[in-house]
């Protein structure tokens, strides 16, 4: 698959010429492909944060270069917006940021500001809208007075709605319940799905990004530590205990069974993959 | 055993924010629930069933709508009784960030004790103490923003132990953790209750965090719904499943093998208790 952004060699350091100068960042190379679903993990401190906010010029690298579809993003300083409507970035926490008097106002902030006709900024705010499983009943209504999950929704609709060819999340569902996790990666499936866009997932849940991403990431100290399909990365669990990460509990109970001396064949995350490797096939039933 | 905290027929609503809302939401319908002194209880339920809005209950941070609450003997309703309250009941929030109030670390764990008035030189030993308590004590001079989130949450936990309470109250205080982080608070956390006896209230969405704690309350549509040991609540997997909660992947699988026929017992809730139970039931 070819590659939508690369980054080839980047530092960033923080602080320069200060007692606090710190790279976060070093040396680090990476390629993000048109249309996958990328997960990337690491620990707190460990440069992801610094990363992605290179991938749509809100950092500029101390060092090295990143190219969106070929093209330096810094070749033109002052065409940087550009690459912010193609490639679209849902902080921590980004119900913080809502700050609109109405649902649709705030929806339609990002591609206003891109200059889009009233009728388009309305068509993408419909849209944005039903990507994040919002009933129209809450155009009209302050951001503010919605529940948590629901001010998150309209947080990412925001962004979707500038229709980036990126969207790039950080921690999307931290903070919420086990249903309230599941309906955001489901709607995140969906839009992956049906707009074939490239989607980033950072996150802490080794089960989010292993039941997800269909290519991941490992960061440590800056850099890329590992890189794989969950089932190469997750089969390394020690390496990945030893840069401050986990594997799904039902990783290590497959590995406990081994230990064991019991067949636990293929690469397991989920109970229900663990479930169908050690029960006969007949018995298999669904929870 | 002792009561640290006894809820009394609580009911608590939220103000109506909105015109035309009539009544505001309400949290807590009648709850009642006594926390023992030196227990571990967590705290589970999904977004909105009113877990943290016990919690703020616990030092008056929130004032019951109706019924009581009862820290040590003293209704959080009495306003005299307010400094004895939160002396006694100490409370971790979620973000770390916003814990944290002064620029060095020693000065930040020292804020608490200095606001209760505590003699100098006890503020020195209180500091070093809490600093050495939660495994913290060779950053006492470090600035606290360029610590990790694991660490500036174990400053905000030094915080805490320095006013030298008897309880303290973790409103999802891994939430916002790595693994590493997570792993380092609850280390902390359980090393407070067993080795100094503090009462420990662990509200948390994590079900493996959860396992660790000798009662387990799961709280639902502001109501407690279940009150218990961790193998006694996790076991009934359908009904934490109708409340939008998931069972650990041990006690999901050992369930699934029970369906299935097989005689395996539900409450092997860590990997290798787990793992013993398939292999027994399998080979």
């Amino acid at each position: 698959m070819e590659s939508i952004i690369r980054v080839d060699n980047l530092t960033h350091t923080y602080g320069v010429g200060t007692p606090f100068q710190r790279s976060a960042v070093e040396g680090l190379s990476l390629d993000i492909r048109r249309g996958e679903f990328l997960g990337i993990i690491g620990h707190i401190g460990s440069g992801k944060s610094t990363l992605i906010q290179h991938l749509n010029g809100l950092l500029k690298p101390s060092s090295g270069t990143i190219y969106l579809d070929g093209a330096d993003i810094w070749a033109e300083p002052k065409k940087i917006r550009s690459v912010r409507f193609r490639v679209g970035l849902v902080f921590q926490y980004p119900e913080y940021q809502l700050f609109e008097d109405t649902v649709r106002k705030d929806i339609a902030f990002g591609p206003k500001n891109m200059g889009l006709a009233a009728d388009e900024v309305e068509r993408r705010v419909l849209a944005a809208l039903s990507a994040v499983g919002l009933d129209e009943s809450v155009l009209d209504k302050s951001p503010f007075a919605l529940s948590g999950g629901q001010k998150r929704r309209v947080a990412i609709a925001g962004v979707m709605a500038m229709e980036p060819e990126v969207l790039i999340l950080d921690e999307p569902t931290a903070g919420l319940d086990p249903r309230g996790r599941e309906s955001i990666l489901q709607m995140l499936r969906e839009y992956h799905e049906k707009r074939g866009s490239t989607v980033v997932l950072v996150s802490h849940s080794m089960e989010e990004i292993a039941r997800n991403a269909q290519r991941i990431i490992v960061l440590s100290g800056g850099g890329v530590c590992m890189e794989g399909t969950p089932a190469e990365v997750f089969a390394r669990a020690d390496e990945l205990e030893a840069v401050g990460l986990d594997v799904p509990q039902s990783t290590k109970i497959a590995a406990a069974l081994r230990r064991r001396g019991m067949a636990v064949e293929g690469s397991i995350f989920t109970v229900d993959a663990l479930a169908r490797a050690i029960l006969p096939k007949k018995e298999v039933g669904s929870c | 055993m002792s009561t640290m905290i006894e809820v009394r027929d609580l009911t608590f609503a939220y103000p109506a924010q909105e015109e035309e809302q009539q009544q505001g939401t309400v949290a807590l319908r009648n709850v009642d629930l006594t926390i023992e002194k030196g227990s571990f209880v967590a705290v589970l339920g999904h977004n909105g069933s009113g877990k943290s809005t016990l919690a703020k209950h616990m030092n008056a941070v929130l004032l019951p709508s109706g019924g009581r609450v009862f820290v040590q003997g003293c209704d959080t309703l009495d306003e005299q009784q307010i400094i004895a309250i939160r002396r006694a009941v100490g409370m971790v929030f979620q973000n770390p960030d916003n814990q944290i109030v002064a620029n060095v670390v020693e000065e930040d764990v020292a804020f608490g004790p200095e606001n209760l008035g505590v003699p100098s030189a006890d503020i020195r030993r209180r500091v070093d103490e809490a600093l050495a308590a939660v495994g913290m004590d060779a950053f006492t001079r470090h600035a606290p923003h360029l610590l990790s989130g694991g660490q500036k949450q174990r400053i905000a936990i030094a915080g805490i132990i320095a006013m030298a309470p008897q309880c303290i109250v973790l409103d999802e205080a891994t939430a916002m953790l790595d693994p590493a982080g997570r792993r380092e608070v609850l280390a902390t956390i359980e090393k407070l209750h067993r080795e100094m006896g503090i009462t420990v209230v662990l509200i948390t969405h994590h079900m493996d965090e959860a396992i660790l704690a000798d009662r387990v309350v799961v709280m639902n549509e502001g109501r407690v719904a279940m009150d218990g040991t961790p193998t006694e609540v996790f076991t009934r997997v359908e009904e934490l499943e109708e409340m939008g909660l998931t069972v650990p992947d041990t006690v999901q699988l050992l369930y699934r093998l029970r369906a299935a026929g097989y005689d395996v017992p539900l409450d092997a809730l860590d990997v290798e208790s787990c793992a013993d139970a398939v292999f027994g039931a399998l080979n």
